[in-house]
């Protein structure tokens, strides 16, 4: 082993990220070439001194509190109403109110919220709009084709935008299915990255674009404007989807005759 | 009945995810630059993760945390300091600086750990945040890889580049730019 081959190796070798045949040859470099011997050296030096405790901020008390009793609270206001209800089947009948009990939690417990069966949804459907080839029914860059093509399809008419000087081309678009209902599916590109955004109208008040846990690995970030309801789903980093949201947010809708 | 199953989620979460307060605080501690906004962040992300326990599949409770710290905290970024994100640009910028270890005897100010604090202070945020995920949390180049969702030669072509820029700072070459 040389120097050349030596050096990119000091790091992962102080990390002990090195394997063995390469920590045992590495070793041996380090007997002949003491410069390399040095480098390694000053690597632990400073791994030595960022570990000390006193840069380590534990977390105030007071943080500790409010946290803990933000999430009290939280659960104590879910709970409310179902304590009555709990009080008066115990009154009633003790035993198959417990046995009802004891069901009703196993079943919640591995049941997903209605929260998390969307967001499955949502993923599952991006990942079969990519799996069938079946990503686009309109295939058009051009958002006056895009959008009338909705039309007569689903009861509403969803915001159509290009972003193609934003780097995000409309590639076309889709009718889905999700959570029960027709919703419009456009689809646009980063790369080789397709995003699907699926729109429909909800009743639901203006929330700002906000991330979800990415589920097998695919972002999901979803917001609400003007009573309609907007998930974002991709394979692309969540910073550069969260960049498509916001430009799509900014966007200017095509209002065709 | 919500009622047992809220409770027992909570009870749940607090025996194995709020111990990890302290890394979570650190590690937003180290990312926003103060108490306020890093007391700020640790909430939110704590509170989101409770929303999240659901989905959580009892690995690694630690690094879970941190990852839901670590996107609480670059949405808190964007919204609050846009100007702070680099992004990969900034990555690409700094590709250009030789990383090559240094091979002769540095005779840095490690003992000082004020100065140490300062230096770390001082670096870009993607680099603080792998300090304090390796050296801080001691996660490997795998976990930090599936943590800040990039690639594991990423990892290690930041962590070689956030050193390289700890030694020459705790080296003096770089001037103590403003003090805050």
């Amino acid at each position: 082993m040389n120097c050349q081959q030596a050096k990119p190796l000091i790091e992962p070798y102080a990390d002990g990220e090195l394997d063995a045949g390469g920590i045992l040859e590495l070793e041996k470099h380090f007997h002949d070439c003491p410069a390399c011997a040095i480098a390694w050296r000053n690597v632990q030096d400073l791994k030595k001194a960022l570990k000390q405790d006193s840069l380590f901020f534990n977390a105030p008390m007071e943080l500790r509190r409010r946290v803990k009793a933000e999430l009290r609270s939280q659960v104590e206001t879910k709970s409310r109403w179902d304590f009555r209800n709990w009080n008066w089947l115990t009154a009633a009948t003790t035993s198959v109110a417990m046995a009802c009990l004891a069901l009703l939690l196993t079943v919640t417990l591995t049941r997903p919220s209605a929260q998390q069966r969307l967001t499955q949804e949502i993923v599952s459907s991006h990942v079969r709009s990519l799996m069938a080839n079946h990503v686009l029914d309109v295939v058009s860059t051009d958002q006056h084709t895009v959008k009338p093509w909705f039309n007569g399809k689903l009861d509403f008419s969803p915001p159509v935008r290009d972003l193609a000087a934003q780097e995000f081309p409309l590639i076309g678009g889709r009718l889905d299915y999700l959570g029960a209902r027709s919703v419009a599916a456009l689809v646009f590109q980063r790369h080789k990255h397709i995003i699907n955004l699926f729109i429909w109208p909800a009743k639901e008040q203006n929330s700002k674009p906000t991330s979800f846990m990415p589920i097998h690995g695919y972002n999901l970030i979803h917001w609400s404007e003007a009573e309609m309801t907007f998930w974002a789903v991709s394979d692309l980093n969540e910073k550069e989807l969260m960049e498509f949201v916001q430009d799509f947010a900014t966007g200017e809708t095509v209002n065709p005759k | 009945m919500v009622l047992v199953d809220e409770r027992e989620r909570l009870k749940l979460f607090e025996q194995t995810v709020l111990p990890h307060l302290d890394a979570a605080y650190n590690l937003a501690r180290w990312l926003a630059g103060n108490d306020h906004d890093a007391q700020d962040v640790a909430q939110e992300a704590c509170l989101r993760a409770f929303k999240f326990f659901g989905g959580f599949r009892g690995e690694n409770a630690r690094a879970w945390l941190l990852t839901i710290v670590r996107n609480t905290f670059y949405n808190w970024l964007q919204k609050n300091r846009p100007t702070e994100i680099a992004g990969e640009l900034g990555d690409e910028a700094l590709a250009v600086e030789d990383v090559s270890v240094n091979a002769e005897a540095l005779n840095l100010r490690l003992a000082d750990a004020e100065a140490v604090r300062r230096a770390i202070a001082e670096l870009p945020v993607e680099f603080r945040e792998i300090i304090v995920l390796r050296e801080m949390e001691g996660f490997s180049y795998k976990e930090i890889a599936d943590l800040s969702d990039v690639p594991i030669g990423t990892v290690m072509s930041r962590l070689a580049r956030a050193r390289k820029q700890l030694q020459r700072r705790l080296a003096g070459e770089f001037k103590p730019g403003g003090q805050r």
